[in-house]
């Protein structure tokens, strides 16, 4: 997968969680759990998400590097380039 | 070893649909067992000539609107992927909580009753406050360990009043407590903020319409459901469910078992119990009912506007098991019709009276003497409901009475304790090592209660990867 393809696959994860949310407007290098509402529940269930589509698995030490869009990118693009 | 299914759910109610809906999602192997031929369990649906009837249901509460996002109906909603649309909830109008000498009314702005206790208890309203922020948190309900603070010994310190204590408790009792006489203070909290802070409402078209919803959704999502399949025993083997009897003789196995018909009711099926671990007993307080169908609608011919009105006719309010066959010094008149919009589409009037009642009395009447004494209960519950609603007797067309023996009979609750054992399991754990309850006895009870506790338990004890 490409960068963009992440990015667009993360953005899909966290619509289908919080339908209600606009995720077009978000900063990439901002937090997102600071510009969108998602609990702690809904940020466990980003990381299940990714498992369930891509079987990409992202221990528990390795959470924080998910904290904003440009950092899911690049945390994730090595697991999933051959995706 | 390689099972046939990952995680067994016993019970289709709305805790088991919410684990179930989870756990498929994630595409975890899952199978929900229900005895009945469908869904709901406590908070279901019955054909009644030619009409749908709800069971249970008086109220969602945890009512608030879509744009309320921490909130506990926002939180379950995001878990179960469904939108606050789906729900097609209809708020109350207004509510009232009514004793001999005072009369409190509540609606889903909480400002409301603020108002209300500053007219009505003016020397009360600084407690009250003080108290509304004090309330404990759903997280405390599931600390480990934790000791039972009594909510009369807390209200105490707050409000100086008894009647004020007494006309709050009455509401919180009647809608989630399990112990008699007082109950746990967490569990005050929790059913406060869902009855009082934030609110009540009705899915437009009943139970039904929201179990099928869920229903739905855990079929699409690849978990299967079987109907009329009743489990019979647990086979325990070192200290695991080795085997899932079923009553039509199949034998079944799974990794994991997560039981929503109660405490008392699964340590029942057990077919060993360690010795360290405590006997459940099941509870003691049940509720007898009847649902008035009537020839007209309660707001437009009989000038009944509330939605739900809680009533006591002594100065302290008693809830315990009554020394009958019911107590009708308290009871509840939930009127379905005075849901939001539900008059565009209503054009039968419904009421349903309940009030508490001794499961051990009505179980030992025979045939002939329970049916007579249904329909006694129900002149009894009628007379009592008449100085608030006038004229109600001469517009009954058609009534449905359930008491607590047939809540045990359709749901396998014993003593149909609808809020289960005092003896909570409230992170769902038991000593079996692959066993886990949730449902009302984890201690979480109405129905966004009840699935946040299926998803609670689905999430910590399975998908979290404990």
């Amino acid at each position: 997968m490409t960068q963009e393809e992440i990015k667009a696959s993360i953005l899909d994860i966290i619509s289908e969680i919080v339908p209600d949310e606009d995720t077009s407007q978000l900063d990439p290098d901002l937090r997102i759990r600071d510009q969108i509402n998602l609990d702690s529940m809904d940020f466990l269930d980003i990381i299940m998400e990714l498992r369930k589509r891509y079987k990409v698995e992202v221990p528990e030490e390795d959470y924080p590097k998910l904290a904003t869009l440009n950092s899911c990118v690049a945390y994730l693009e090595p697991l999933l380039k051959d995706k | 070893m390689d099972y046939e299914y990952e995680v067994l759910i016993i019970g289709a109610g709305l805790s088991g649909l919410a684990a179930g809906i989870r756990l498929a999602h994630f595409g975890r192997r899952v199978c929900i067992l229900e005895k009945q031929v469908r869904a709901g369990g406590l908070n279901s649906w019955y054909p009644f000539q030619g009409r749908i009837l709800d069971v249970g249901l008086h109220a969602v509460t945890n009512y608030v609107p879509r744009s309320v996002k921490s909130a506990p109906l926002a939180r379950i909603l995001r878990q179960l992927r469904l939108s606050h649309d789906d729900l097609r909830l209809c708020p109350q109008r207004i509510s009232r909580i009514i004793f001999p000498e005072k009369e409190l009314s509540f609606t889903n702005d909480f400002q409301l009753l603020v108002q209300e206790i500053a007219d009505k208890f003016p020397s009360q309203v600084d407690g009250f406050l003080k108290l509304t922020n004090s309330l404990a948190d759903y997280a405390e309900l599931s600390s480990p360990g934790r000791e039972m603070v009594s909510a009369r010994k807390v209200l105490k310190q707050f409000l100086s009043d008894p009647l004020l204590i007494e006309m709050l408790l009455c509401p919180i009792m009647f809608y989630g407590n399990c112990r008699e006489d007082d109950m746990d203070f967490v569990q005050f909290s929790i059913l406060f903020r869902s009855i009082f802070t934030e609110g009540f409402a009705r899915p437009k078209l009943g139970m039904r319409q929201l179990i099928q919803l869920l229903v739905d959704k855990y079929q699409e999502s690849g978990g299967e459901l079987r109907y009329g399949c009743q489990v019979h025993k647990l086979i325990i083997n070192q200290g695991r469910v080795a085997e899932v009897h079923l009553a039509n003789g199949r034998i079944m196995q799974a990794k994991v078992i997560i039981s929503t018909v109660g405490l008392p009711e699964t340590r029942s099926l057990c077919s060993f119990w360690p010795a360290e671990a405590k006997e459940p007993k099941p509870g003691e307080i049940a509720f007898v009912e009847s649902i008035l169908m009537l020839d007209c609608l309660p707001s437009q011919s009989l000038g009944f506007e509330t939605t739900i009105l809680f009533y006591n006719d002594t100065e302290r309010f008693v809830y315990r098991k009554p020394n009958g066959l019911i107590d009708s010094l308290s009871g509840v008149i939930c009127c379905p019709n005075n849901y939001q919009e539900d008059e565009q589409m209503s054009t039968e009037g419904l009421v349903r009276l309940t009030h508490l009642a001794n499961f051990d009395l009505w179980s030992r009447l025979d045939q002939d003497e329970y049916r007579r004494q249904k329909e006694h209960c129900l002149r009894e519950s009628v007379e009592k409901a008449e100085r608030f609603i006038r004229g109600l007797g001469r517009h009954i067309v058609a009534c449905d009475t359930f008491t607590p023996r047939t809540i045990q009979r359709f749901t396998a609750r014993q003593k149909g304790a609808v809020y289960g054992t005092p003896d909570k399991l409230p992170d769902g754990r038991t000593e079996i090592k692959n066993l886990y309850v949730c449902g009302t006895d984890q201690g979480l009870v109405g129905i966004v209660g009840a699935l946040l506790s299926g998803i609670t338990v689905a999430n910590r004890w399975v998908l979290y990867g404990a």
